[in-house]
């Protein structure tokens, strides 16, 4: 485990020490930005970004759910419909999502493994600023002519091959974010491989960046894939080859299998780093150590490993073979088994622990309970014989928002709450903080816990408008979605009160919280380990 | 009833009368039906086999979470344990979920395996998905048909088209020309789509499959009891996605065989030479 007390940190400590770092502080105005290397930035830019893109993903979901209000076509029509349930899962996956973990990597991996920064730090840039240019193409799409995709996020082929003029925008911005995912890996396992403090061996680093690493190798191994895929889309639209045009010889089914090749590692892309912040949240509030650290990183790789060989689960409805299909039944089961050690070591972490229920554990807490719901239907899902019930209805909705919304989601609103003092030297709001918490997390269930019901009474996903029997379930669903969203403001708003002031935030914050990031003053210094700590 | 606002401008007026119009339409429906055919059955029981497993799991490990919450309080005084591992423990929370797993599998893969035997079908229905409607074809019968939205629905669901969805009969779920099929007999289908993917699902058959431009996927069913059969196109295939439903009316063999010798008959010259 990383321990962090040693003499040889000490220097951060000092407030003379830190006037001696201001000859190279941040640069001034909107270049300090633009040309920024430096982690703390690039970080603090990343998060920034996918608060922004959270509020732009979220306003999709407000169409939806007012679309889907009550029976009946009332404010949009089918098509523009299908195109925000498609951007909707874009801008949220590879928008909001992604580069808020990245962001968090940026901060916190040179801080947690004692390096000065990382490891490539113009790469970095780079892979910031490619960001907001390719969600600005990507969103740009839905004020072309034609509209923008509206073939799902999965892109499935000849329908997404039916899009107007923008598909070639569309592509290329997956491109683009794609290529700002590797970059950002290459630079994440550099730095951990290589900038790691004397005596951090991997075994002693900090659960979270060992999430990353993991995470990182997934997306170098997942991208590419991705990038392939969505090339064919694009010669097959354009320069008239039939990859994936029956008519031509081509299979569209094939598409499918490269689509979740990539589909089902990026799944855990999303939610591990959000285990890795959890498995930082629950100790420091439990007052104890993490529960089965190695058994912890070994189920991390486990699951890293397993999601190369469950995709075509996504795909029981299409006619595999028997055998086929009883290997992906069989694969899919046996992710629950890392899963459920996770879910009780964090358990077993908070056993007998002296337990307090700030924000970020409560966030933390709540992912605990509500990530193992999306684990169960998860479990239920890969039962291929009730997934045929299952496939493409609201109950696979449920599933993969409880997954990445009180998941993946919580575990970065966790995070930002838990890291927040250190990087802005403010106490955020404790009392508005646990009100965004109860809010979020009764609205959150109100949304979702429905859509189990409504698929499982035969409600189809993607669709604009339903039969009567679904409206009940329907409209507690949205008016959960309503206010769930209006809850992500008041975060919004707690975020930018903490970043302008607020009571001062000690170096440990927390109750002696274990780690190298909290032997350096809060905020951060601009540069943090010029001199490498020791740890033991 | 109330008749609900369907204007964009009324949406406070709609949310008030809907929410008074709630208790009058009780429709909350939690779990999966039982369904009529056999693999409906398989299909429900492994259903309710893996949720109940998943309850029961889910109370017990949230139970632990919940007392250790409400018990190892800072506030009640509680002091810290050291410990960070038990290989014990450890071993023990492995080795069950394995187990519960194995004998998930030993109860799902047999049922697999009979959901995908189509041997001993005795008649066969081609099924095809167009942008927006299906195709029946009775294969070797030279007798087919397609089947679209009833135009009730079609005309009440188009953008404020200003008629309450309420007041139509099987809103979205009723078609011009159902399929129609004969009990008791286990009908092989092939599944097909003319021009993007489409998926054929009764949920009271528990079919789901997708129909593939370039590819013939098969599955069979065996309805147990006469009546209407409702469901829905599964796969996103562009704007009138939802608006493609499926029925199927299964009728005893005798009836059956009488509305097909009745429809053949009708069937115009054309319809039949489309074949």
């Amino acid at each position: 485990m990383s321990t962090a007390s040693h003499p040889h940190a000490g220097h951060t400590h000092d407030p003379a020490d830190a006037h001696h770092e201001d000859h190279h502080g941040p640069a001034k105005g909107l270049t300090r930005w633009l040309f920024t290397t430096n982690h703390k930035d690039i970080g603090t830019l990343y998060l920034l970004f996918a608060l922004v893109m959270l509020f732009v993903g979220g306003a999709m979901a407000m169409v939806i759910r007012l679309e889907l209000f009550q029976p009946g076509l009332q404010f949009v029509n089918p098509d523009f419909f299908n195109q925000m349930t498609t951007m909707h899962a874009l801008i949220m996956i590879f928008g909001m999502i992604m580069p808020a973990f990245v962001g968090f990597a940026n901060w916190m991996i040179p801080l947690m493994i004692g390096a000065p920064d990382m490891a490539l730090p113009r790469l970095n840039n780079w892979s910031f600023w490619i960001l907001p240019f390719a969600s600005t193409i990507l969103v740009s799409t839905l004020f072309m002519p034609g509209g923008g995709p509206a073939g799902g996020w999965t892109l499935y082929p000849p329908l997404s091959l039916q899009a107007g003029n923008s598909f070639p925008f569309t592509i290329f911005a997956i491109h683009m974010l794609g290529m700002s995912s590797i970059l950002g890996s290459i630079n994440i396992i550099v730095t951990i491989m290589n900038m790691r403090a004397p005596g951090m061996t991997l075994l002693k680093m900090p659960l979270f960046v060992w999430t990353w690493l993991i995470t990182a190798y997934l997306l170098i191994a997942a991208m590419p894939v991705l990038a392939g895929g969505v090339t064919m889309l694009l010669t097959d639209q354009f320069f008239g080859t039939s990859f994936f045009q029956a008519a031509g010889g081509g299979d569209p089914v094939l598409f499918q299998h490269i689509f979740w090749f990539f589909g089902h590692p990026e799944v855990y892309i999303i939610i591990l780093p959000a285990f890795g912040i959890v498995s930082q949240i629950i100790p420091t509030f439990s007052r104890k150590p993490l529960f089965g650290y190695a058994a912890m990183v070994y189920a991390t790789a486990s699951i890293g490993f397993l999601s190369f060989i469950v995709w075509a689960h996504h795909m029981f409805t299409v006619g595999m073979p028997l055998a086929g299909e009883m290997f992906f039944m069989l694969s899919t089961m046996l992710i629950a088994i890392p899963t459920a050690v996770k879910v009780f070591n964090w358990t077993a972490t908070m056993w007998r622990g002296s337990l307090t229920f700030e924000t970020p554990m409560l966030f933390a807490l709540a992912f605990l309970f509500l990530f193992t719901i999306g684990g169960f239907s998860g479990l239920m899902l890969a039962i291929a014989p009730a997934d045929f019930q299952y496939h493409d209805t609201y109950f696979v909705v449920a599933h993969f928002h409880y997954v990445l919304v009180p998941g993946a989601l919580f575990g970065a609103i966790a995070g930002a709450y838990f890291w927040l003092p250190k990087w802005t030297g403010h106490r955020y709001d404790e009392r508005l903080g646990k009100i965004h918490f109860w809010l979020s997390a009764i609205s959150v269930n109100v949304t979702f816990f429905p859509q189990h019901f409504l698929g499982l009474a035969g409600m189809p996903r993607r669709i604009p408008d339903y039969a009567t029997q679904f409206a009940d379930w329907n409209m507690i669903s949205s008016i959960g979605s309503f206010g769930f969203g209006l809850s992500q403001v008041l975060f919004a708003y707690i975020v930018f009160k903490t970043i302008r002031g607020g009571a001062k935030a000690t170096a440990e914050v927390w109750d002696q919280p274990e780690g190298l990031e909290w032997t350096v003053p809060s905020p951060a210094p601009y540069h943090t380990f010029d001199e490498a700590p020791v740890v033991k | 009833m109330h008749r609900v606002a369907t204007t964009a401008r009324q949406p406070l007026a709609g949310l008030i009368l809907t929410v008074l119009a709630l208790p009058a339409q009780a429709a909350w429906e939690l779990n999966m039906t039982q369904g009529v055919t056999s693999i409906s059955h398989e299909a429900y029981d492994l259903h309710m086999l893996v949720l109940w497993i998943c309850t029961i799991v889910g109370i017990g490990v949230f139970a632990v979470m919940i007392y250790a919450i409400a018990t190892f309080r800072k506030s009640k005084g509680a002091v810290p344990a050291t410990f960070s591992h038990s290989t014990y423990a450890e071993m023990i929370w492995t080795i069950i979920p394995t187990l519960i797993l194995i004998f998930l599998a030993y109860e799902t893969a047999p049922a697999l395996i009979r959901i995908e035997d189509t041997s001993n079908s005795e008649m066969t229905i081609k099924i095809t998905g167009y942008q927006w409607k299906w195709q029946y074809e009775y294969v070797g019968q030279g007798y087919s048909f397609f089947s679209t939205l009833a135009e009730s629905s079609n005309a009440a669901r188009q953008l404020n088209s200003g008629v309450n969805p309420r007041n139509v009969g099987n809103y979205l779920l009723e078609v011009d020309h159902p399929l129609v099929v004969p009990t008791g007999v286990k009908i092989r289908y092939l599944l097909t789509g003319s021009d993007v993917i489409h998926a054929w699902w009764v949920p009271a058959f528990s079919i789901k499959r997708d129909a593939i431009p370039g590819y013939v996927n098969e599955g069979w069913f065996k309805v147990d009891k006469a009546g209407v059969y409702r469901g829905q196109c599964a796969e996103l295939c562009g704007k009138d996605h939802g608006f493609m439903p499926i029925v199927v009316e299964a009728l005893p063999r005798a009836e059956f065989e009488a509305w097909l010798t009745t429809q053949k008959l009708a069937a115009t010259p054309a319809t039949v030479a489309a074949n």
